[in-house]
């Protein structure tokens, strides 16, 4: 018989306390990378150091944390917005290559317009595409009762798949000298950098559209309607929401969102569209969106959280050798673990009484 | 196309469709228990990875085999304690273990990319194999291949014919009902979940020893997720699932012909086919979900009583 019995907490637990068992959660993930590290035959501590010196040590690798957390937020958001009506959105990676394709369409179609028309119309391109990326899973999920899970994975194959088929066939540039890429964009079709930083615009987007959504759930009817359309699918339609078109809506804004990170990553990191903006932003998005509690400030942080573990692992690989697939290990641990940690908000163990 | 090329092509099929046809199957054993494990890509990696090494140091393919399914059952205990002790989310759970499944594997097996290691070969069996064209298509490959053929019906009879199949399928049914009539139900699910990793784990372990015959990154190329998919599209019934299984290996095998023959289509359109694929399979099952044997508490967790 064990000494320990669950019980079901009064009140959840406070700020205070999930931030403890959030931070357990972390400790416990990077001392489990530390011991595959180990394996490995990496010393740990050492590792730990560059990760962190390499993530956050100097103005430059704080630079490449903001840049990489641009696309993982934007992506992000667009992976909460389906999870609050408890839709598994699951592909972000493909909407984010579908919303690179739609925007480069725009940018290598009409190069000759001025930015102030290119740019919105990447935008409108890339959201379009991105959007329509979701919005097919939703059609075959309230039509057809298909799962939403696996089609949006699926999708993801096939999206990164027609990335590579256009950079390497119609799209790719004569004078790449057979690598697969697109031409350089135009000078109209690049989003600028802000002052003298490497950062570019993409960050004031990400602002911009993280205020609209939280705005969106906070204030709008249709927001609420979702909010509780996830609480509860039969108590939403007994209530006579048209349950149908707000699953068909969060996905069409999901996929779009997906898409504008997918425009910004190719318009302002590489310029061009090529395979390597695949680097799987939309997978660790939703561990990102997970660990926020699909809350859009706090998905903020957790972004450059995740972005800093990233710039953090590829100065390992330099440093140190370590294989960058060690990012994914980390990741997927701490949302292990995040997960895990969730027990302790709802029960808690006491001591169970002698008979 | 000549009746050879066809009889090769579907001894292909077969082979093809065995790490699928395994993963499926652990993945219904685990869905009928109750729990939804969308970690089988991660698992299925790992298992790939370890049945190669144990193989290529112990110079046993048949012991990397074993222990590719223990490591298997080790990794979706994880997924076992996130979501049957800690009462995780089932979804965001598996998704994990994916993840943390695929950046151990390819992490781990970096040392071993273009390494050797001993593997299963064909071995025609006696008689059967003389059979025209079955023989060809079904009994000259390797060992592993023989024991997929016994596994759904063994499945099916544990599931159907013993008690505690009863009582896993209770546990995935209606847990409510099953903990009334005094069945420990957490037990039956870990059974669900540590059973379904096993098979998951023979079915990264066989691409590996037997169908690559190399360890290479994301090896599994999202079959996993294709065993997923197919666990809905075989209604949760072991025999279906051989059929579904094989109708992927035919099109991947398909696929390999196409590209080595050097036809005008380009790779990357080819190498979509498995995935509309299992879109469009999808599609179809649901149209008759009516016959499904879908477990009505699939994904609910059980939440601990005093």
């Amino acid at each position: 018989m064990s000494l320990l019995r669950i019980a079901k907490r009064q009140e959840p637990l406070g700020v205070g306390g999930s931030c403890c068992v959030l931070a357990a959660a972390l400790a416990l993930s990077l001392t489990l990378a530390g011991v595959f590290l180990a394996l490995g035959g990496t010393s740990p501590l050492s590792a730990l150091s560059v990760l962190l010196h390499g993530a956050f040590g100097s103005r430059h690798a704080l630079e490449d944390c903001v840049l990489k957390a641009i696309p993982i937020y934007l992506c992000a958001l667009g992976v909460a917005v389906a999870f609050r009506l408890k839709i598994w959105n699951i592909g972000a990676e493909g909407q984010f290559a579908l919303g690179a394709i739609g925007a480069t369409w725009a940018a290598l179609t009409f190069p000759e317009l001025p930015k102030i028309a290119l740019l919105p119309l990447m935008a409108a391109m890339a959201m379009a595409a991105g959007g329509l990326w979701g919005l097919v899973p939703a059609i075959l999920r309230q039509r057809l009762r298909t799962n939403e899970i696996i089609v949006t994975l699926m999708m993801n194959y096939i999206a990164v798949l027609l990335l590579d088929y256009l950079v390497y066939g119609a799209w790719k540039d004569p004078t790449s000298f057979g690598f697969p890429m697109t031409p350089l964009f135009s000078d109209s079709a690049i989003i600028g950098r802000i002052g003298g930083t490497t950062i570019n615009w993409g960050l004031a987007h990400c602002l911009v559209l993280g205020l609209l959504v939280w705005a969106f759930f906070r204030f709008t009817r249709t927001g609420f309607a979702v909010l509780a359309g996830g609480d509860n699918v039969r108590a939403a339609r007994y209530a006579g929401l048209p349950y149908d078109r707000l699953v068909f809506l969060v996905m069409a804004v999901s996929g779009a969102l997906a898409g504008w990170a997918g425009f910004v990553e190719a318009s302002a990191t590489v310029n061009r569209l090529q395979p390597s903006i695949m680097v799987g932003y939309g997978y660790t998005a939703i561990v990102v969106a997970w660990l926020a509690r699909l809350h859009p400030l706090a998905i903020g942080v957790a972004a450059l959280l995740l972005a800093g573990l990233r710039v953090g692992v590829e100065n390992l690989q330099l440093d140190l050798q370590v294989p960058a697939a060690f990012g994914g290990i980390i990741e997927g641990a701490i949302l292990l673990t995040v997960l895990a940690g969730g027990f302790f908000t709802t029960y808690r163990f006491t001591r169970r009484r002698r008979p | 196309m000549s009746a050879e090329i066809v009889i090769a092509l579907l001894a292909a099929t077969v082979q093809s469709g065995t790490p699928i046809l395994f993963a499926t199957l652990g993945e219904i054993l685990s869905e009928k228990s109750g729990v939804l494990n969308l970690g089988v890509e991660g698992v299925m990696i790992l298992g790939a990875l370890v049945g190669f090494v144990v193989a290529r140091h112990s110079g046993n393919p048949l012991l990397g085999f074993v222990a590719a399914g223990l490591v298997g059952s080790a990794a979706t205990a994880v997924h076992g304690a996130v979501c049957l002790w800690f009462q995780g989310n089932q979804v965001v759970s598996g998704l994990a273990l994916t993840i943390f499944g695929v950046g151990l594997a390819n992490y781990l097996g970096t040392a071993y990319i273009g390494t050797p290691a001993p593997g299963f070969s064909p071995v025609p069996l006696p008689g059967l194999s003389e059979l025209p064209v079955i023989g060809t298509i079904f009994f000259n490959h390797d060992p592993l291949v023989y024991v997929s053929y016994l596994v759904p019906p063994l499945l099916w009879l544990f599931l159907h014919a013993t008690r505690y199949g009863l009582g896993l399928r209770a546990a995935g049914e209606y847990p409510g009902a099953a903990v009334a009539a005094g069945l420990d139900v957490v037990a039956y699910r870990w059974l669900g979940v540590v059973g379904g990793g096993f098979f998951m784990g023979l079915g990264g372990a066989y691409l590996s020893l037997a169908y690559t015959h190399l360890w290479t990154s994301n090896l599994t190329a999202g079959r996993g997720w294709i065993a997923v998919a197919l666990v809905i599209f075989a209604f949760w019934r072991p025999g279906r699932a051989v059929f579904g299984a094989y109708l992927f290996g035919g099109i991947m095998a398909l696929q390999l012909r196409l590209q080595a023959s050097g036809a005008q289509v380009p790779s990357s359109i080819l190498l979509m086919l498995p995935y509309a694929l299992t879109v469009f399979v999808l599609v179809l099952s649901s149209w008759r979900k009516g016959s499904s044997d879908e477990p009505a508490a699939l994904g609910v967790n059980v939440a601990p009583v005093d």
